[in-house]
Parts: C-alpha cells; structure tokens; sequence
C-alpha cells in the first residue's frame, strides 16, 4: 500500500469503517511507515481532545420556544368532542345509548393518550438529566419518601436479586396529574416504572406495546395501573414485570 | 411573528416533537458550524424543523438525525446562496481543484512535531470554523456529530469515497492549523 493510498483508508480504520482485510493492510503500512504512523497518531489525540473538549452548542431556550410554537398544539382529546358533535347533529342513537358509546371512545382515547403520555414522560426523564428525585438502591428509602407526595405511593420492590437495580424514584406527570414512578435499571437500560390509581380493582393482564421505538408494559392489579416503559427488548421488559408482579403477589 | 406550521394534525405533531426535538442541540450545533454565526443559525434551524413537520408524512426512517441533518443542510446552502448576492460575502468559494490537491502538502514533512496539547473548545470551534467548506460540513458530521460514511453521505449528497477524501483533507488541514497553534504558544 502507498503512503497516497493510506493517507485516505487511515481515516476509514480510525472511524471503523474499513474491512478486517484492509484494516491489516493499512495497520502494517502504518507499521513501517513514520509519516503516516504520526498522522494517525495525530488524528487520534485530535478526535480525542474534540471529545473531551465538548465543542457542540445548545440551542437557546428562545429557539426550541419558537419552533414549539410554530407546531400545532396538542388539543385535549380532539376525538371527544368531534363524537359528541356528532351525536348533538341530530343521531337516531337514544341518549343512554349515546352515553355508553361515548364513555367506550372516550376510555380508549385516553388509554391511548396516556400511553403515549407515559412515552414523553419517559423520555424527558432520560433528557433532562431529571431521572430521579430521590436517589437509593434501597426500597426502604424510596417507598416512604413517596408518602405524602401522592394520594397513592407506589410499591417499591427490590429486584437486584433478579436482575433489575432499583436506582430510585421521580414524581412525574401524567394525565395532568402528579404520578410516581420508580426507577430500575437492567445494563445500561432504564426502566420507568410508572404506577398511578385505577377506580378498578379488577386486575388486568399485561399487555405490551411498542410505542417510538419504546417498549411499555401496562397491567392493572389491585386498584393500581402499572405501565413499565424502557428501550429494553420486549422478552427482557416482559420478565421485568413478571418478577415484579410474582413479587407483589409473594408480599401478599 | 414566525410562520405557523401549515398541517394542523395534533397526534402528528406529537409524534414530531418526540422524534425531533431531541436532536434540537444537534442540529444547532451544526448549523453553529455551517453559518458560523449564531443569528443565522437560530433561523435555519427553525426553517428546517418546520420543513421537516411538512415533509414528516414522507419519513420512513430508520435514524432520524441524519434526516432532520440533509434537509438542514439545504437550508443552509440557501442561506449561502443568499449571502453570496449580498456585497459582504463571507464564504469563500473552495475551487474544485481544492479537492484533488495532493494530501502530503498539507502534512508537516517531520514526524517529530508531534500534536500534544488539548485546546479548550473555544479554540477547537475556531480551528474548526476556519477549515473551508465544504470540508468543515464533513468533519463536523463526522466529528462532532458521531454520522457514519454512509450516513455523511446521504446528508451531503455526495458518494461515500468522496465522504472519505473530504474526510481525510479536513483532519489534515486541522492538523496542519493544530500544530501552527501549538507552535505559537511555544
């Protein structure tokens, strides 16, 4: 290989965009070459000093303001009143019957909208640097630092042994409304576990969704909806709430 | 007042705010290095999200930085286009024979003046701010913002071998005004 040659490929093994082939080929040119031993050198400290310099910018507050403004904004269950508008336009539906049908779309949008809700939530605590309030391994320091913060604490159950840390809890919102979520992590993967109050007792099975490349896991159990929200693979988010409902049921 | 985005779809709206505006940073920093002026960029990167919610019916993914990045891109070469009418023109014009100009020149001929010194990142923004268009625009997406060859080249437009001669011009220039900076402060 030329020095010309290798000027250009050396580039491609510093990004890791060359083949196993010719990465030998242009690692045993720089071998018996100084010149381009030295560039590659150079390179190297350059990209790392870059990195550890930080030279990107942030947007300014005013920026992400104006673009937010420019979006259209999100109306509150735009579907609820368009079904209601068509019912007033003179619908052969009696009036009790119009009620169920309603009451139906309506627990399917918000059940979407709060899904999705869940989504943002999860991912302004992984932006924001806002990932907990109270930071603990123990179960014993979140669970009562919820008390009082929520009409409902969150249970906060240990699943170290399982695979899972507990890192902490956050008071986040969703729904408009305060709502605790307990933190977990598998690897480098966070979990939000979000945990609020259902008027149903009912327990529902688990059901899982992917929603802006995220995995959320919603089951209701015992008067409390759950909805665990990660970038875990799906098999992995599923164990994550089987262990930790057949750990509910074993607290009793 | 800034113009209203035209498709009044709120679900899709939202689906916007979460897929892009994570990458708000980004796409200002690199607008920062492509306009190297903190006013234009403000401007080009609000045209290129409202560009983007217009166009997002048409987004089949899969990585949505190096998407949000082509269409930045363009605004910002409307923005050269504009300058270039204007009597202050600031952008140097790279002649094309910049491109096939021989690598070595740029390359200090010694081994041994090596590169040491970590400059704070007002300097690095400087050095990089001077390298010439459109090197800077490569380096920047590869540098800076972590964008493969393959994705480089979809951003720029450009076929990936001519990525890696840009590429390799770049960081040689850099490297040549790196080592000029340490000489002075010697």
């Amino acid at each position: 290989m030329t020095c010309d040659e290798a000027e250009v490929l050396l580039h491609a093994l510093i990004d890791g965009e060359l083949d196993a082939g010719h990465a030998r080929e242009v690692e045993s040119h720089i071998a018996g070459c100084p010149r381009c031993a030295a560039a590659i050198r150079d390179y190297r400290e350059m990209g790392k000093a870059i990195a550890e310099a930080g030279v990107g910018y942030t947007a300014p507050a005013a920026l992400r303001q104006r673009i937010e403004a420019a979006l259209p904004q999100p109306r509150q269950a735009p579907d609820r009143r368009a079904v209601l508008r068509g019912f007033a336009m003179g619908s052969a539906v009696s009036a009790l019957a119009a009620t169920g049908l309603v009451a139906i779309v309506l627990r399917q949008n918000d059940f979407e909208r709060i899904q999705s809700e869940v989504v943002s939530a999860h991912l302004r605590s992984l932006q924001a640097g806002h990932l907990t309030d109270v930071v603990s391994t123990d179960q014993h320091t979140v669970k009562p630092w919820f008390n009082g913060k929520l009409d409902v604490s969150p249970p906060v159950i240990d699943l170290t042994a399982q695979g899972f840390t507990l890192i902490g809890g956050r008071l986040d919102y969703v729904d408009a409304r305060a709502i605790g979520a307990v933190v977990y992590k598998r690897r480098q993967h966070v979990i939000n576990l979000f945990v609020s109050q259902t008027s149903s007792t009912e327990r529902r099975a688990a059901k899982i969704e992917t929603i802006q490349g995220f995995n959320i896991r919603h089951w209701s159990d015992r008067g409390l909806n759950y909805w665990a929200v990660s970038d875990l693979a799906k098999d992995e988010l599923a164990d994550f709430g089987e262990r930790f409902e057949s750990a509910m049921r074993a607290a009793g | 007042m800034p113009p209203k985005a035209s498709d009044d779809d709120p679900e899709k709206a939202r689906r916007f705010r979460e897929a892009a505006l994570p990458h708000l940073d980004d796409a200002y920093t690199l607008a920062r290095y492509l306009l190297r002026n903190a006013a234009d960029a403000e401007d080009a990167v609000q045209e290129c999200y409202l560009r983007a919610f217009r166009h997002f019916d048409s987004y089949r993914g899969p990585a949505m930085k190096p998407w949000l990045f082509a269409i930045l891109r363009n605004v910002c070469r409307a923005e050269y286009a504009r300058r270039a009418t204007t009597p202050t023109s600031a952008i140097e014009d790279v002649p094309e024979s910049a491109e096939q100009t021989p690598l070595w020149h740029e390359a200090p001929e010694t081994p041994e003046a090596q590169l040491q010194r970590h400059w704070d990142s007002d300097t690095i923004r400087r050095l990089v701010a001077a390298l010439a268009e459109p090197f800077r625009e490569t380096f920047v997406l590869r540098e800076i913002q972590n964008l493969s060859y393959r994705e480089i080249a979809e951003v720029a437009d450009v076929p990936v071998g001519t990525v890696m001669s840009r590429l390799a011009r770049a960081r040689a220039m850099l490297r040549s005004a790196w080592l000029a900076e340490e000489e002075q402060q010697k």
